[in-house]
C-alpha cells in the first residue's frame, strides 16, 4: 500500500545490497530483554554438551588459549538496523568442537547464556566457520551491553541469534524455540529472506 | 502466552488513522482503528506494532511503536510516537499523517515485556520520556481490570510540558491508593514542583522501593523503557539494589 506524502529521508545508497526492510545504521544499538548481566571472567566457564552429556568445559583462559579467528562481516538486527563492515575476533565453534574431540551432531544446537536467554539454531549454521564465539569488537573488548565478555555471532541470521553472554552450546536431535522464539519470533530468522516473526 | 501472540502475522494490515493528538511538544498520539482481520487477536499490555510506509517508488520503511492503549479497547490502538531529528518515519507522523489515513501495521509482537491482570505482585516501572508508551498500557490496564496490585512509577521527562499523561497519571494516583508515581525532571523544575527536579539515580529508587514494598523487601518484577542509555544505567542501579536479572525486563526505543 503506497503512502502518497512519503518519500523517505533516503541515506547513501548501501554499498551493496542489504536484506529487504532494513536501513544502515553507524552506530551499535543494543537490544536486550533485560539489565546487563554481571559476568565475572574469573570464575567464567563454557560448556559444550552433546544429547545430554557434557563434552567440554572452558575457562577463560582456556578459550584465550584456542586458536583465535578474525572476522569481517555485516550484522542486521531485527528491529530493522544492518551494519555493515564490523570486525570481530574469537574462536569458531569448529575450533571448539575440535578442541573437545567431538563432531558436531547433526541437527539443532541450543546458545544457553548468563540472564537466562536462549535461542535456537541448526547445528549446520554454526558449523563450518558460519558460527564463533567473539569477545573483541573493532580491536576493544566487546562492551557488556554488546554481549561482553563473549558472545555468539552468526551474521548470516538475524542477530538476536547471536547470543550475548553465552555459555553454553546444547546440541538436539530435534529443533525447540529459544527465549524470543516462543514469543512468537522466527524459529530460523534469514534475514534475506526476512524471517523475522512466525509464519514469514 | 496466549496462542494467538504466537503468530505476530506474516500479513501486513491496513489500520486507519482515528485522531491525532499534539500530546507535548514533542510527542503526537495516533490512534488507529483496527481492520476486522486484527480484531480477534487482541493484545496484552507492553507489546508493539511494526509500521511500514511505503514510497510512491516502493522505497519502505519500518519501525516499531508501542501500544500506549489498554488491551480491554481491542478495536485501536494508540501510539505516542516522538519526533526525532531527521527522523525518518517519526517525521512523517509528525508533518504528514492526518485523519482518515491508512497505514500499514502489523502486530501485535513481543511478550517479554508484558504485564497481566491476574499478577497481584507489587510492580517497579521506570519510564524516561516516550518510554512511557508500553507502561502506559499497563497501566491503563491496571485501572480498568480494577486490579489491586500495588505499583509505583518513576517516570524521568525534560520539562513539565513534556509530560506525557501528566493529567492521567495524577489522576490515576488521586483515585487508586495502590498506585504511586514520582515524576523526575531533568531539565529544570518549576517554582512550586511536588516531584523530583533531577536525573533518576539510585537513591530515589532506593526511596520508591521503600514507598512501594518497605525497606526490606524488593518489587517481584521492574519494567524498565526508554532510550538505550536509559535502560542500561536503570537496570545496573536495579541490580545494585538487589533485584535479580530475571525481575527486570526492559524494552530499549533507540540508540
Ligand atoms: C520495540 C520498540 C518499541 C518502540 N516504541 C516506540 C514508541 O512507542 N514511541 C516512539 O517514539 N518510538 C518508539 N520506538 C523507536 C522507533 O521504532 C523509531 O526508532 C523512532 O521513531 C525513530 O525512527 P525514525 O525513522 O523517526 O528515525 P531514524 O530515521 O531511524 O533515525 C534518525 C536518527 O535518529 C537516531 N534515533 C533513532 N531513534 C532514536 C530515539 N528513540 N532517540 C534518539 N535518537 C534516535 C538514529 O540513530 C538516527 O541517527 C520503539 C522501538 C522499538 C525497538
Amino acid at each position: 500500500m503506497i503512502n502518497n506524502k512519503f518519500f523517505g529521508r533516503r541515506r547513501a545508497e548501501p554499498p551493496r545490497p542489504i536484506p529487504p526492510g532494513q536501513y544502515l545504521e553507524d552506530g551499535f544499538p543494543v537490544l536486550s530483554a533485560g539489565p546487563t548481566p554481571r559476568v565475572d571472567t574469573a570464575t567464567w566457564e563454557f560448556s559444550i554438551e552433546i544429547g545430554g552429556e557434557s563434552v567440554g568445559k572452558w575457562s577463560w583462559e582456556d578459550m584465550n588459549a584456542l586458536p583465535q579467528t578474525a572476522l569481517h562481516t555485516d550484522i542486521h538486527c531485527v528491529t530493522k538496523w544492518s551494519k555493515l563492515d564490523t570486525d570481530w575476533r574469537g574462536v569458531t565453534i569448529d575450533a571448539l568442537l575440535e578442541d573437545a574431540g567431538v563432531t558436531a551432531p547433526t541437527g539443532f544446537v541450543m546458545a544457553t547464556c548468563d540472564g537466562g536467554y536462549t535461542t535456537n539454531v541448526p547445528t549446520a549454521d554454526i558449523v563450518d566457520g558460519k558460527g564463533m564465539l567473539v569477545h573483541t569488537y573493532d580491536g576493544e573488548p566487546l562492551a557488556p551491553e554488546h554481549g561482553g565478555p563473549i558472545r555468539l555471532l552468526i551474521p548470516h541470521l538475524y542477530l538476536w541469534k547471536s547470543a550475548k553472554w553465552i555459555r553454553g552450546l546444547k546440541f538436539m536431535e530435534n529443533d525447540e524455540p529459544g527465549f524470543w522464539e516462543r514469543y512468537g519470533y522466527h524459529m530460523y530468522g534469514d534475514p534475506w529472506r526476512e524471517q523475522r516473526y512466525t509464519g514469514d | 502466552m496466549a496462542a494467538e501472540s504466537k503468530e505476530p502475522g506474516a500479513a501486513w494490515h491496513i489500520a486507519t488513522v482515528a485522531s491525532v493528538h499534539d500530546e507535548t511538544p514533542r510527542v503526537k498520539l495516533f490512534r488507529l482503528n483496527l481492520p476486522e482481520s486484527l480484531l480477534k487477536r487482541g493484545f496484552h499490555a507492553g507489546q508493539y506494532f511494526d509500521v511500514r510506509l511505503t514510497a510512491p517508488d516502493g522505497y519502505q520503511a519500518q519501525r516499531s511503536y508501542s501500544i500506549t492503549s489498554s488491551p480491554d479497547q481491542p478495536n485501536l490502538i494508540e501510539l505516542a510516537i516522538e519526533l526525532i531529528a531527521d527522523g525518518e518515519v517519526s517525521s512523517y507522523f509528525h508533518e504528514a499523517v492526518e485523519v482518515g489515513d491508512r497505514i500499514e501495521i502489523r502486530g501485535p509482537i513481543g511478550g517479554h515485556f508484558t504485564w497481566l491482570p491476574l499478577s497481584t505482585k507489587p510492580v517497579l516501572h521506570i519510564a524516561g520520556g516516550s518510554g512511557i508508551a508500553p507502561i502506559m498500557s499497563m497501566l491503563r490496564h491496571r485501572t480498568s481490570s480494577e486490579s489491586r496490585a500495588r505499583a509505583l512509577l518513576i517516570f524521568s521527562a525534560r520539562t513539565e510540558a513534556d509530560i506525557l499523561f501528566h493529567d492521567e497519571l495524577d489522576q490515576m494516583a488521586k483515585s487508586d491508593p495502590n498506585f504511586n508515581h514520582i515524576i523526575a525532571l531533568t531539565r529544570g523544575a518549576p517554582q512550586i514542583w511536588n516531584g523530583e527536579d533531577r536525573r533518576i539515580d539510585r537513591p530515589m529508587i532506593d526511596a520508591a522501593i521503600s514507598t512501594l514494598v518497605g525497606s526490606e523487601e524488593l518489587p517481584d518484577r521492574a519494567y524498565v523503557c526508554g532510550g538505550s542509555d536509559f535502560v542500561e544505567s536503570m537496570g545496573n542501579y536495579l541490580l545494585d539494589s538487589g533485584m535479580s536479572h530475571s525481575d527486570v525486563r526492559t524494552e530499549r526505543f533507540g540508540p
